[in-house]
């Protein structure tokens, strides 16, 4: 890289929120920036595989069916049945989507030339949780009636006295701050994961261009942290998807159970 | 040199998102010292308690995650 290269890089050093908005393409302004780009790749990319892994199944598998199949049978039989009981396998289709969509979508926040997850912006998290918010909200209506799933959902099991306090509490954590909640964290992990690689990638290039060599040499242990740092994301990205899935199956649970 | 000429740069959000994190760093730590203490016990539960160490971890998370999401926000 040339030295005015480094330069530029190093200029932008205390990466802010800007690096956020990439301009827009093709003079949509508003309407096309690579954030579009990656969410139509992410869907185009998961249609083909899905299709290809399901066309002519076979009793041995081939690779690309026992990934199709692997990753179904992990949202059935990790996620869905354990929490749901046998009326899980229905809800089992969605949280394959769910996992494998969030999944690839964070996964383009490490891939080359993608760089920055589609997610690290709120309203990609916050539309998945809207869905999640409607599906368990819906199961729960429709098994109980409005008025039961209410009840169930807000009354706790306490004393009368108590309860003024305990239920604008449970209305206010079950139908706001869970839907919240569930697209906020996607949204700060992947934000922050972003932010934090920024950091150590931009700060290497401002500790070279400083004027003595041994804060310099510092910038080797940056970028060297860069790299460290770009594994945990690669676990940060397992493990939101994962836990987007399971906290949406834990709401349908809690939605679909019984009164206590 | 008086204490009044000693200036500082830099944001105030970067203070307050290390006092943020705080609260979740200890509750992460309690969430897996349980699971760890919980394995060493009774190993066979292992399987059982894992799906509930993820929850409990992702939401105690959630707090420093809406630290540093609000860092950014009310500057």
């Amino acid at each position: 890289m040339s030295s005015s290269g480094a330069g530029l890089l190093a200029s932008e050093f205390p990466p802010s929120v800007e690096e956020f908005f990439p301009p827009a393409l093709f003079g949509l302004d508003g309407w096309l920036t690579k954030f579009t780009i990656f969410a139509w790749v992410a869907v185009g990319v998961l249609i083909v595989f899905f299709l290809a892994a399901s066309r002519n199944p076979k009793i041995v598998p081939t690779r690309l069916q026992w990934m199709g199949e692997s990753i179904y049978g992990f949202a059935r039989d990790g996620i869905a049945v354990p929490n749901l009981g046998h009326e899980g396998v229905k809800f089992a289709p969605y949280f394959a989507t769910l996992f494998s969509f969030i999944l690839l979508t964070n996964l383009f926040s490490i891939v080359p030339f993608f760089q920055i997850s589609p997610n690290a912006h709120i309203a990609f998290p916050i539309l998945l949780a809207v869905i999640s918010y409607v599906i368990f909200n819906y199961v729960g209506i429709r098994k109980h009636g409005l008025v039961k799933y209410v009840k169930t959902a807000v009354v706790p099991n306490a004393p009368w006295y108590i309860l003024p306090l305990l239920i604008p509490i449970e209305f206010f954590s079950t139908f706001i701050v869970r839907p919240v909640t569930l697209s906020v964290r996607l949204f700060a992990n992947m934000f922050a994961g972003h932010m934090i690689l920024l950091v150590f990638t931009l700060g290497g290039f401002a500790l070279l261009g400083a004027n003595a060599w041994y804060i310099q040499s510092i910038s080797v242990l940056s970028w060297l942290l860069a790299i460290v740092l770009t594994f945990l994301e690669a676990l940060v990205i397992l493990l939101q998807a994962y836990v987007f899935v399971v906290l949406t199956s834990s709401y349908i649970q809690g939605a679909l159970a019984e009164e206590h | 040199m008086l204490l009044a000429d000693v200036t500082i740069n830099g944001s105030l959000s970067a203070i307050g998102y290390g006092l943020a994190a705080i609260g979740p760093g200890i509750g992460v730590g309690i969430i897996f010292a349980s699971y760890i203490q919980a394995t060493a016990r009774q190993p066979e539960s292992a399987r059982i308690t894992q799906q509930w160490v993820w929850i409990g971890f992702a939401v105690v998370e959630a707090l420093a995650l809406f630290g540093i999401a609000f860092g950014f926000v009310f500057k």
